[in-house]
């Protein structure tokens, strides 16, 4: 069970928290201009790597705030947490 | 007791408190202090139970947790009865009762023996290979296989005691309370930190506490009263927390572990009324020690499961602790100098021992020498071969090992024995540091696994890190909890230790004999009965990985987890296969450590608080009026309101009629409320739901579908604009805390620029919704100002009224097609403006109904219910919705996918009506839509997802997802049940009132 900072309340166990899946990936500004293939590759594809992966958590049971996550997928280590629109670390 | 084998104790059994225990129906005694295994020995009672497979009979071995033989069914009340107890944990109490568990007739006599001369036929692998073909006989096989296999049986009546679950917070947490734990205990709370120090066992102190030698001295005193001192020192250090009886049962990641207290087990039954049995603790800390200790390794050789085998340190424990021999005649095999202080706590004792068998060479240690001038017979360089007695050793046969230690040679030697103490040397306690993801690495000095790397703030030390002499244990782990916690100077920094150093060193994992490994019986995992043998097996046909060679023999899979096991497996393995150990690998240990009970898992989540659940604020009024309920989400919806005796069906014909015929009143409060505020909260919706929104009116209201990004139906519900920038949103019951979240994520991520809050205000409304041709005339008796013509108050719009002080919200909406007022207001109104509505409604028959009635409503008008018509693969289009698609809005979620390959195809499912040929029939929902019965496979074409009898129409109707639907319509399918097929033709979504004359009453 993660301890998790949230940077609007703090240091809050993993229970409070929903994890979303991959951060960085911004909805298309256009997406009727889109063909299937690129509509798909923003619909459907994520990484799944060992190491270092950019996520996005939800603080849904305390202040319902979305942040992004930098967590080693190998130890579950969270290496850094950085808020909505904020570019992601060099790690 | 006709043999003297309880012996003076001075220090932890309570002689003066005698207790009573029934095993296996025969009354015997033993002390305050006992275990329930010291007190079977004590009564010189060794065979306690008979293996799993081969059911040989089988003798306490051990002292604690990783115990493979002692385990009972203690009790026999069919509520408290708990199978696979270890009776080497349970302490005795007053009225204890035990069974044997896995012998028939009985434990002397048990028929099953007689697999162990069958077991040349029930090899490794024998019930996967033997139990595979034909496949559909699987079923037959298992009620026998299960049978045969029984570990003890479980309560069959609700567990009557209490369990507690409790969070801790604490800077260092330490497990195990032996003598490196206890030191970092007190260099932490000297330190002024919070410390957390959990002990499995009733005294702290582990096995040092009762070390009686005179060679191993702390600071010039015995290291026993060295120790006990310690102890009084911590219990008054003021920020540390001690709990013993506590046994940590997980480690997580950050810190994160789970530890259960048993606080009522010790006592006798009567003492335990209304206490709490055990508890879980949730403990998060800082920094985490582990001082768990080691557990010795038995040795592997033929026949080495008799009862009257056990390991050396506990049959120097049951001396030292208990007061208790093991036996009269006693032989001891090692191959360490471990075993040493077992001889000498034997003599001290004044107890026979007739020799010693050490596989190494010679010894010239301290402890050894010792031995030696007490002139007991050393066996060096030699190994038992072979064991004897059935029920209890009585005689071993040793014989001298060739240079190369792999055969054996000369004669044989007979020793006669009733008690034979081996030790195979140590294996730390690793369990836990792996549990939280740390790494092992292999010690070829030892033959051990060590922990190596963590990722997480934790610190092993003792014999738990790989530390088994007394001077290593002390010095390191003072070094290393200083280092740890950051600290300069303690307490312990001059101490003095002395103690015997161990010189010599020698392992084989499988002791060689002087018959063919084939006609041996050498065991490793005991409590599974699995040997070399298998081990070997295993890998001749194939298996390689540590893995799978655990899985197909079974090694270390019994309730103790391989705690004895394990090491001998991997060690066959690595040599039969000439691979270093360390690259082998070990399995991987899993929580729990020692079996929870159920109870400890759930704590107080049983019966009513298993799940929360929500109610409405007319809840009360539900229950009076003998509604029937279902969950819905976390709710309690009333269901339908059954009268005198009726039926749900008749309830619910009932119910519909009367809201076709005159008024209806549904609870409508727990569908999902969301307060939308802000100046783009017009472009908001429009982006979140498929139709356009900017034209709608303050006061009005609609109807709105929400897609999935991937273009599926997500939610629905209507929305009204009660301000220029002020839009109330319903949703679907079950969903509303999604659609929260979902709207949340948009806003805060993808659309950030909006200026828009959402506020979540499901709890804070009541909804009364009142319909039917006389819901008008109601509603105007409640609320006598309010103009409710059609011009002033037409149907999808919003009125906001007084009634007294209370401030009500009504909405002219409709779910059931009906003419149809929700009246909206503070929650804590619901009841009154429900009763009012009641009262109101009295000379018009007003009925309330519950969901039941409510779907059959909306069916009849062919409106979906999201998430009983749909199920994440449905479009608006699939839905025959096309009409609520926005063609002018460039962008809403969902919006692209509505042209993807796959969703424009035309032969998806979409949604029809169904109407049986015979109007009585009624469809199950789930049932499947085929066109031909006989092809097979049959072509599941699509399935019912909706099905009522229509009181209004006099017929069945039914909602379905069938392939290429919307061009179906008056088709001919069937729909196939287990007892007949029934006809259907495919008809129109909407079966009622399709002009939608009845919505303007």
């Amino acid at each position: 069970m993660f301890l998790i900072s949230c940077p609007y309340c703090g240091e809050r166990d993993q229970s409070e928290f929903v994890s979303g899946g991959e951060a960085h990936i911004a909805r298309p500004k256009q997406p009727t201009e889109l063909n299937d293939d690129q509509w798909a590759e923003y619909l459907f594809m994520r990484k799944n790597i060992k190491g270092i992966q950019f996520e996005r958590w939800n603080h849904v049971h305390g202040c319902r705030k979305w942040f992004n996550v930098a967590r080693d997928t190998s130890n579950d280590k969270i290496e850094k947490i950085y808020k909505m629109g904020e570019q992601p670390p060099k790690i | 007791m006709s043999k003297n084998l309880r012996i003076n104790n001075k220090h932890f059994v309570d002689e003066t408190r005698k207790l009573s225990f029934t095993f296996n129906g025969k009354k015997l005694y033993g002390y305050k202090g006992d275990t329930l295994a010291s007190a079977l020995l004590s009564n010189d009672i060794h065979l306690v139970g008979r293996s799993f497979k081969y059911h040989r009979p089988r003798g306490i071995m051990t002292s604690g947790s990783e115990e493979p033989n002692a385990i009972l069914q203690i009790g026999n009340d069919d509520a408290l009865t708990e199978p696979n107890v270890r009776a080497t944990e349970i302490e005795l109490y007053d009225g204890l009762i035990c069974n044997s568990q896995n012998c028939w007739p009985s434990v002397k006599f048990d028929i099953g023996g007689i697999n162990n001369f069958l077991s040349p036929l029930l090899p490794a692998g024998f019930y996967y290979k033997t139990f595979m073909w034909p496949a559909s006989f699987w079923e037959k096989y298992e009620y026998f296989i299960r049978k045969s296999a029984g570990l003890g049986k479980s309560p069959s009546k609700q567990d009557p005691d209490m369990y507690d679950h409790r969070y801790m917070h604490c800077d260092i947490l330490i497990v195990g309370g032996g003598v490196s734990g206890l030191m970092a205990a007190k260099i932490a709370s000297d330190d002024n930190k919070k410390v957390l120090l959990l002990e499995d066992k009733e005294l702290l102190g582990g096995s040092l506490i009762y070390d009686d030698s005179d060679i191993s001295k702390i600071d010039n005193q015995k290291s026993s009263e060295w120790l006990k001192k310690l102890i009084d020192n911590i219990k008054k250090n003021k920020n540390i927390t001690i709990k013993t009886r506590t046994s940590l049962a997980a480690y997580h990641n950050y810190n994160f572990l789970l530890a259960r207290q048993n606080l009522t087990d010790h006592l006798s039954v009567n003492d335990r009324n209304n206490k709490i049995r055990q508890r879980l603790y949730k403990i998060r800390a800082k920094k985490v020690i582990i001082s768990t200790g080691a557990i010795e390794r038995p040795q592997v050789f033929h026949n080495n499961d008799r009862p009257g085998i056990m390991l050396a340190s506990a049959v120097k424990k049951y001396i030292d602790y208990y007061g208790v021999r093991c036996g009269l005649e006693n032989v001891i095999f090692t191959n360490n100098d471990s075993a040493y202080e077992t001889a000498l706590s034997l003599h001290k004792s004044g107890t026979k021992l007739n020799a010693i068998i050490d596989i190494r060479d010679n010894s010239s240690s301290e402890i050894v020498n010792q031995v030696k001038n007490l002139g007991i017979q050393i066996y060096w360089n030699h190994t038992v071969v072979d064991t004897k007695g059935y029920k209890r050793i009585d005689k071993v046969t040793v014989m001298k090992l060739n240079d190369k230690g792999n055969d054996v040679i000369g004669k044989k030697i007979d020793l006669n024995c009733d008690c034979l103490a081996i030790s195979g040397g140590w294996t730390p306690m690793v369990h836990l540091f792996t549990q939280s993801g740390g790494k092992l690495r292999f010690d070829n000095k030892d033959n051990i696994f060590v922990p190596d790397k963590t990722n997480l703030d934790q610190l092993s030390i003792g014999s738990a890190k790989g530390d088994f002499e007394l001077d290593d244990v002390l010095k390191n782990s003072i070094k290393d909890t200083k280092k740890f916690l950051n600290i300069e100077n303690s307490n312990f920094d001059k101490i003095d230790v002395k103690c015997s150093k161990e010189k010599e060193k020698k392992n084989i994992w499988l002791l060689p004999s002087d018959r063919p490994l084939s006609k041996t019986k050498p065991f490793l995992d005991y409590q599974n009965d699995s040997t070399a043998k298998d081990i070997k097996l295993a890998l001749r046909e194939g298996f390689k990985s540590i893995e799978h060679v655990k899985r197909y023999t079974t090694t270390g899979m019994g309730t103790d987890q391989g705690k004895l096991a394990n090491m001998h497996a991997l060690g066959i393995v690595a040599d039969t296969t000439n691979t270093n150990m360390g690259d082998l690998g070990t399995t991987t240990f899993r929580p729990p450590y020692t079996p929870l009970t159920f109870g400890t898992i759930v704590g107080r989540n049983v019966g009513q608080f298993f799940d929360i659940f929500r109610k409405t604020p007319m809840h009360e009024w539900h229950v009076e009026n003998n509604a029937k309920f279902e969950n819905v989400g976390q709710w309690k919806r009333a269901w339908y309101y059954p009268k005198d005796g009726e039926t749900m069906h008749d309830a619910v014909q009932r119910e519909s009629k009367a809201a076709r015929e005159s008024s209806g009143i549904l609870d409508a409060s727990t569908l999902g409320k969301i307060d939308i505020q802000g100046t783009d909260a017009n472009e908001f919706l429009n982006r979140v739901y498929t139709n356009a929104w900017s034209k709608l009116q303050i006061g009005k209201c609609r109807y709105g579908l929400m897609l999935n990004e991937d273009g599926m139906v997500y939610d629905d519900g209507v929305t009204t604009r009660l301000g220029e920038n002020h839009y109330l949103m319903t949703t679907t019951t079950g969903g509303a805390a999604n659609v929260m979240s979902k709207l949340e994520d948009y806003l805060q991520t993808e659309w950030p620029e909006l200026d828009v809050f959402l506020t979540s205000v499901t709890d804070h409304y009541a909804t009364a919704s009142v319909c039917g041709p006389n819901a008008k005339k109601i509603i105007n008796k409640i609320f006598k100002d309010l103009d409710l013509s059609d011009e002033s108050f037409p149907h999808m719009s919003f009125k906001e009224v007084k009634l007294g002080d209370i401030n009500c919200r009504v909405m002219r909406i409709s779910f059931t097609g009906e003419l149809s007022y929700e009246i909206n207001v503070e929650a804590s109104y619901g009841k009154y403006i429900w009763e009012k509505c009641i009262e109101a409604g009295k000379e018009f028959n007003i009925t309330p109904y519950g969901t039941e009635t409510m779907h059959l409503l909306r069916a009849e008008k062919g409106f979906i219910i999201v998430g009983q018509d749909t199920d994440g693969t449905m479009t608006p289009v699939d839905l025959q919705m096309d009409w609520i698609i926005s063609k002018k809005k460039y962008d809403f979620i969902g919006k692209r996918s509505l042209y993807r390959s796959d969703t424009v195809r035309e032969d998806r499912k979409q949604l029809v009506g169904l109407l049986t040929d015979d109007p009585n029939e009624i469809l199950e929902e789930g049932a499947q839509i085929v066109k031909d019965e006989n092809k097979k496979p049959v072509d599941m074409l699509g399935h019912v997802t909706s099905s009522y009898f229509s009181p209004t129409l006099k017929k069945s109707i039914a909602l379905a997802v069938l392939k290429e639907g919307k061009q179906l319509k008056g088709q001919k399918f069937l729909v196939p049940m287990i007892d007949k097929t029934i006809k259907v033709t495919v008809s129109d979504t909407i079966f009622l009132d399709k002009e939608n004359e009845r919505i303007n009453g």
